[in-house]
């Protein structure tokens, strides 16, 4: 009997101890915590990694969860900077400060045995909100299109509703409504398009599916998907440096106020030609 | 004395450690219900659960589609996990030497031990270019879904059948073969007849762990907006819902992300009452 009273006893005492001990949760220096967009995370990671070989005593946490995520995780204080890949809302700019850290393009992805090349953003728009549902509609083979879209809140996908479903409206201002006729429903992604929730999972779906088409990071896509040309302009390494390849999106920090001074730190290396270099090697297009 | 106090002390801790238990439980319930119910209203009970229009941005919050798509997932599942189990029950307990079973059934409680993001990249992986290439339609679908839940709620269903089978009395065996029954004739005549409620208990549960299961159905389900057509189309689930977009919600679709919690909890808690009122009355009946 003695010794499960002494065994509660010591199991109390010792969450307790766990619980208060100020040295309980990592050591003396503080972690910066870097959260958001899984589209900059991978990137992120990179930059934590090569800023913990230069400044030795710094450590940068990166997490994922979207942009809309660590732009909240940066109100309530969770996270000293938050990663976004889509430019900043109006509410949400008069409150924080974004710093772009590289411009991204967002790719349209194919399958690689698909024979179409290129599409307009107009024909893009069309697809996405299922007014084409065949590639023989584009110029391709006989095949349905499966879509394969983001989750709501994710900024890739937020990126594409305004780069391509906003501004594709705009082009076709012509274009026939949606089945309901109103003006949301014509920028509605539409119903049946299957959503993933991130860059990796849209790419291992389009890799399998010979009729799928998927939108993601320039920066993330690599030789198993076939990339397709938009309005003409392929993202060759050229017409996304010169900004020709009309969706480009900002790659930014979010911070809040004044950063801390280690977060300034990271902020600098991601900005100073060593953190750039990285970047571009990567993918990604300089700011610089 | 003394050894009455140290063990009214006992009982006290192990009463508060017990309660504790019980109040996280209390603690959830208050706060889905207080987060979720406020919008069930304002949209209307009856829109809300019947309405197939979620579009978060604009105010929309239907999920019939989802609760279909919980609905066809988990009755998918039950066709292959539940025939599946209850068929590796009457195997272990009726036609198996002992000592095989001794070595089977801890196989088959194994499966519960595999995380399920593994079952859900097993199932992008093989299962859903298989039903692509094979059944026509986009492979992610309905019935990836079932056969990756199927295997999941397959330990489940077996070791609640199990137990059910071996708790009918031996005499009603015993008494069967003595009137001439075969093995089989006892097998389905007399033995399932008796452990009947017990098999319908072990279903229902299984169906619990359907209903609530999340990563792997994101996975490999395609969670797309639309009311599924058939077994080759994609769908979401009320879990994958709350999942894909918990991350980015604020305001009134994070509400809503609690109000579908809501609705999930209460068809959960359901499904076990349904369960524990069926055990219940096969423990009474075998007891008169």
């Amino acid at each position: 009997m003695k010794w499960i009273v002494g065994l509660f006893l010591a199991v109390a005492a010792a969450m307790l101890y766990v619980s208060f001990c100020p040295w309980g949760r990592g050591s003396g220096k503080h972690a910066i915590n870097c959260v958001g967009s899984t589209s900059v995370q991978p990137f992120a990671e990179m930059l934590s990694q090569e800023f913990d070989l230069l400044h030795t005593g710094q450590m940068v946490d990166v997490q994922g969860g979207g942009s809309t995520a660590g732009i909240q995780a940066v109100s309530e204080n969770i996270a000293e900077i938050g990663m976004c890949s889509r430019s900043l809302k109006d509410e949400e700019a008069s409150k924080f400060t974004g710093i772009p850290i590289a411009m991204d393009g967002l790719a349209l992805v194919v399958h690689k045995s698909n024979t179409v090349n290129g599409l307009t953003r107009v024909q893009v728009r069309d697809i996405f909100r299922g007014a084409i549902t065949n590639w023989r509609q584009v110029g391709g083979e006989d095949l349905p299109i499966w879509l394969i879209t983001r989750e709501e809140g994710s900024g890739t996908r937020e990126a594409f509703v305004k780069l391509v479903m906003e501004a594709g409206a705009k082009i076709a201002s012509k274009a026939p409504a949606g089945p309901a006729g109103n003006k949301h429903v014509a920028n509605r992604i539409y119903r049946k398009a299957m959503t993933q929730e991130s860059n990796g999972a849209v790419k291992e779906l389009v890799k399998h599916d010979r009729g799928a088409i998927g939108y993601m990071s320039l920066g993330l896509v690599k030789d198993e998907l076939k990339i397709l040309a938009v309005d003409g302009v392929y993202p060759s390494l050229e017409n996304v440096t010169t900004k020709r390849y009309p969706l480009m999106r900002p790659f930014l920090y979010v911070v809040r106020g004044t950063p801390s001074k280690g977060a300034q730190a990271f902020i600098d290396f991601t900005l100073s030609p060593p953190g750039q270099h990285l970047l571009v090697k990567e993918g990604l297009i300089s700011v610089r | 004395m003394k050894e009455a106090t140290k063990d009214k002390c006992i009982s006290l801790i192990l009463l508060t450690v017990a309660m504790s238990a019980i109040s996280g439980l209390a603690v959830i319930t208050a706060f889905i219900f207080k987060e979720g119910l406020p919008i069930m209203f304002k949209v209307g009970l009856g829109k809300f659960l019947f309405s197939s229009d979620w579009y978060p941005h604009e105010g929309s919050f239907g999920i019939f589609p989802m609760i279909i798509g919980s609905l066809a997932v988990t009755i998918g599942a039950m066709l292959i996990g539940g025939s599946l189990g209850l068929g590796c029950a009457i195997v272990l307990t009726q036609f198996c030497p002992p000592r095989l079973a001794a070595l089977l059934k801890p196989c088959i409680e194994l499966l519960a031990g595999i995380p399920s993001v593994v079952y859900g990249f097993i199932g992008v992986v093989i299962l859903v270019p298989l039903i692509a290439e094979h059944l026509g339609g986009p492979g992610l679908s309905v019935l990836a879904a079932s056969v990756v839940l199927g295997v999941m709620v397959l330990p489940t269903v077996t070791s609640i059948s199990v137990d059910a089978i071996q708790a009918v009395p031996r005499a009603y065996r015993e008494g069967s073969i003595a009137l001439g029954a075969t093995q089989w004739q006892t097998t389905h005549m007399v033995i399932l007849k008796a452990a009947w409620s017990g098999i319908v208990a072990a279903i229902i549960l299984g169906m619990g762990r359907a209903v609530g299961e999340t990563m792997a159905v994101i996975m490999v389900a395609g969670n797309t907006l639309d009311l599924p057509g058939g077994i080759l189309d994609p769908v979401r689930t009320l879990t994958s819902n709350i999942a894909l977009e918990m991350g980015y919600a604020a305001g009134e679709h994070r509400q809503a992300l609690f109000a579908t919690g809501v609705t999930l909890f209460v068809i959960i808690m359901a499904l076990n009452i349904l369960a524990l009122t069926v055990s219940r009355r096969r423990t009474r009946r075998v007891g008169a």
